[in-house]
């Protein structure tokens, strides 16, 4: 026996738009992205949105569902119908919305762009030494796999829209990365405190609930990186020295 | 005819995955203008799907490993169709790009002494594998991502490339959309690098995402360039088969290479039965369980586990086991990782972890999977120079997954995230010194007429199809009668299928507006799945023979007279020919080193 389940989308564009709904047949262990595609394939080839590998490594098909951030792929239908056997799928809002599901995210990779990069030391040529327990940490940071939820959760970003004034936790996790990467040279601090503007953050850890790759975004990233900047601005003594020398 | 915005470039990249990036890197390297286009967003393509490693022959594990036994065994992987010069480039060069791409800022695992820590895989003699955890595809693509990012080039995301323009044999532009807007978008470009990855998608059950519909080989096929090896599809031995929704993503070999067993239903570790060791093979692994046993702790002085044989054995092995009735309740086997303990597994296969835990409700670390083979990987295809990466068409250059010759009948794992590192540079390197002799060739305006009639054909019909019924009736088609075992009835049944279908492929209609509109996307995916579909069915049917990932049970054994020959297809007034070509001769201080394999 089949069962099935009702799909409340989100259809429309910037101008706006509505919820339609959809009924579509279940299987076991089916989740929210082969709903959303058994309706493109069988009911509506124009419904968009993103999706690749289907396995929570790319990031592609994050939505709201049921008002939540998640990836598609790796919500379960069973997990979140309910006993009215509904859900809501809508594009994540921090974003400016393309059409149906799909959001301009292009600000993330304008923001990428303006990153100052690795600077590894010359070794002339020979295999890099590193330390296991030192590669560690950056690891934790190097798995982000840019589904941009922790940036449609953030405070700064969505309820104030300081796209302006603020990176997001998706950065400071990049930022996290070349600050414990055993090999960089490169002071980035100024630029934290200045362009990133890591002091926005109010650390209240929503960003780090709805890491799919459960990466300790504000524990091990964003509050290691304010202690840097609290550290090189915010110390008493050098604050004392900067203003006797004159120096920035 | 509709306008269109035209952008020019020196060098234009179809495609950003691990080759495209490492093009891109190239050609902003020497200097060119370079612009970038891909299907997803960035950071999104397949290249992120890799697990296990990168293979090239560091030789950090103590062990006598250097890019002669990397060379024999890609070779003997490949059972012998690879081009041997490829084979070479691409077992020394590995190394030097493994290296870079640590200067880029990869951030591998470490042996205790620091270094790049390397783990064993299937056909590997040693252990070759430079990993981070199981998610090596991940770090490599955003290490290149960065990389490429801070050089500059120009990116058009979400945009797909329907037509490659050709004038008077040198490659002139590409022409496409926006999938955000739907408009049209001619590109310019001196030299295009074509690094589109796989096609996967032809078949119901595979590890590959909505993008491996083959558009860039296919196209390349229409402009003129050959293809070749393309009987030559790879069956993953381990996809995932239950729960229905996960039937098809990959299990990573990974899980073998750190001691996985393979177990039938009865509980019979079935890849020790001799039946399923290949002469080839023999005496390079452990015949006993408790040999295999003692290799996890002593890698020194015991054969490896026969799980570690290359894909298309353990696949063939697998397949026979289910078709025996030995199979599992679902129709697979099992593969089992739990007696390494539960703080190995996690340490080593996180992802594995997360994903059996959460989409197929199995914790990995205490019970086994159940696995069955899935489509994973295309070795055949666009037919392109060693040194350069250039194909047959002036100008249209070739890299990783898409092009063909690497891997010849089986691709060792492993070997295809430093194949895009390695030629994904040459073929930068290869378009950036075209680009920069030639001049900018005229559009051919009829092809472009042509094309906007093709694209928007779907969406003036009043009624037809929908594509997605074509691409379901293909898939099907294939996984029946193209998939692991093959024979002339099938494929001669297949191809039928395949030329029905390309026929109503003509007629099919989108709905919508041309914004963000997938069917209408998928209208014309259809066709290039068909064309390349067909390559594929026409090449198994003309090797009329059994080797690597061709199994023909009306010619079950490996053919010397084939094994001299790979099969080109080409396109000639939209017609396709193929043709058996003599397989590129084996250099003296090449053949040297398969020799000492003997002793």
């Amino acid at each position: 026996m089949s069962e099935t389940v009702r799909l409340r989308i989100f259809r429309g564009d910037a101008s706006g738009g509505e919820e339609k709904e959809y009924e579509v047949q279940t299987y076991p262990g089916m989740v929210v992205l082969d709903s959303v595609r058994q309706v493109q394939e069988q009911q509506d080839g124009s419904l968009a949105c993103r999706w690749n590998c289907k396995a929570a490594k790319c990031g592609s098909c994050s939505a709201e569902i049921n008002g939540v951030p998640r990836l598609m792929c790796k919500t379960r239908v069973e997990d979140v119908c309910g006993p009215t056997r509904t859900i809501r799928v809508h594009p994540i809002k921090t974003f400016p919305l393309i059409k149906d599901l799909v959001t301009d995210v292009s600000w993330n990779y304008r923001i990428a762009e303006t990153i100052p990069p690795l600077q590894p030391p010359d070794t002339g040529g020979k295999p890099l030494v590193m330390d296991q327990a030192d590669v560690t940490r950056a690891q934790e940071f190097r798995k982000c796999i840019e589904c941009f939820l922790c940036q449609t959760v953030c405070h700064v970003l969505r309820d104030h829209n300081r796209k302006d004034a603020y990176y997001g936790p998706r950065y400071m996790v990049k930022l996290a990365a070349l600050d414990m990467h055993p090999l960089d040279t490169l002071r980035r601090r100024e630029f934290l405190r200045n362009e990133a503007g890591v002091g926005y953050c109010n650390i209240t850890r929503c960003c780090q609930d709805v890491c799919p790759e459960e990466i300790r975004i504000t524990d091990n990233a964003i509050i290691p990186l304010k202690e840097r900047v609290a550290d090189e601005y915010y110390d008493p003594v050098k604050m004392l020295i900067r203003r006797l020398t004159g120096r920035k | 005819m509709e306008p269109y915005e035209t952008i020019e470039y020196d060098v234009l990249v179809l495609g950003a995955g691990g080759a495209g990036l490492r093009a891109a890197i190239s050609v902003c390297e020497a200097g060119l203008r370079c612009g970038i286009v891909c299907k997803s967003l960035l950071g999104k393509a397949h290249t992120v799907m890799a697990e296990g490693g990168a293979a090239a022959a560091l030789g950090n594990m103590h062990e006598p490993d250097d890019w002669r036994v990397h060379f024999r065994d890609t070779i003997l992987g490949g059972a012998y169709l690879n081009n041997p010069r490829m084979v070479e480039i691409f077992t020394k060069e590995a190394i030097d790009r493994v290296l870079e791409l640590e200067r880029y800022g990869a951030v591998f695992d470490r042996t205790p002494e620091g270094l790049i820590a390397q783990r064993p895989f299937g056909g590997h003699t040693y252990r070759r594998l430079n990993h981070v955890g199981d998610r090596t595809g991940l770090e490599l693509i955003r290490t290149l991502q960065d990389k490429a990012v801070s050089l500059g080039p120009t990116v058009h995301m979400e945009t797909t490339i329907t037509r490659l323009l050709v004038h008077d044999g040198r490659i002139a532009g590409a022409f496409g959309y926006e999938r955000v807007s739907g408009r049209f978008l001619l590109f310019r470009s001196r030299a295009i690098v074509v690094a589109s990855g796989g096609w996967g998608r032809m078949y119901r059950f595979t590890s590959n995402s909505w993008e491996s519909t083959g558009d860039g080989a296919a196209m390349a096929l229409e402009a003129g360039a050959d293809l070749i090896d393309m009987e030559m599809m790879q069956f993953h031995p381990t996809g995932m088969l239950w729960p229905p929704s996960m039937r098809g993503i990959l299990v990573t070999e990974a899980v073998r290479g750190e001691g996985g067993i393979l177990r039938n239903a009865r509980g019979d570790r079935f890849m020790f039965d001799p039946v399923y060791m290949p002469a080839r093979y023999q005496g390079k692994f452990a015949e006993t369980e408790e040999e295999a046993a003692r290799w996890l702790e002593d890698k020194a002085n015991n054969r490896r586990p026969p799980e570690l044989l290359p894909r298309d054995e353990v696949s063939r092995a697998i397949y026979k086991e289910v078709k025996a009735g030995r199979g599992t309740e679902h129709g697979g086997v099992y593969l089992d990782v739990s007696h390494r303990g539960a703080a190995y597994v996690r340490r080593k296969l996180p992802a594995m972890c997360d994903q059996f835990l959460h989409l197929g409700g199995v914790d990995i670390t205490r019970e086994p999977m159940e696995v069955y083979p899935t489509v994973h990987y295309t070795m055949g295809g666009i037919r392109v120079d060693p040194e350069t990466c250039a194909t047959a068409v002036s100008g249209l250059f070739a890299a990783g997954e898409c092009a063909g010759g690497l891997h010849g009948a089986n691709r060792l794992g492993g070997n295809s995230l430093t194949d895009i590192l390695v030629f994904g540079k040459r073929a930068g390197d290869g378009a950036s010194a075209y680009a920069g002799g030639a001049e900018m060739a005229a559009v051919p305006i009829g092809a472009v007429e042509d094309e906007q009639r093709i694209l928007l054909g779907p969406l003036d019909r009043e009624d037809g199809e929908s594509p997605a019924t074509l691409a379901g009736e293909l898939q099907e088609a294939m996984q029946a009668d193209a998939m692991i075992e093959r024979t002339e009835e099938g494929l001669s049944r297949c191809l039928a299928r395949i030329l029905e279908l390309k026929e109503r492929s003509k007629r099919v209609r989108a709905v919508g507006p041309r914004t963000y509109n997938p069917g209408w996307h998928a209208a014309r995916d259809i066709r290039f799945q068909l064309l390349l579909s067909e390559a594929i069915v026409r090449s198994a049917l003309a090797r009329k023979e059994s080797r690597g990932a061709q199994w023909r049970t009306d010619y079950p054994s490996m053919d010397p007279e084939w094994g001299k020959r790979n099969v080109v297809v080409r396109m000639q007034n939209g017609e396709m020919s193929v043709t058996p070509v003599p397989l590129p001769e084996m250099a003296p201080h090449l053949k040297e080193i398969m020799e000492e394999a003997g002793r």
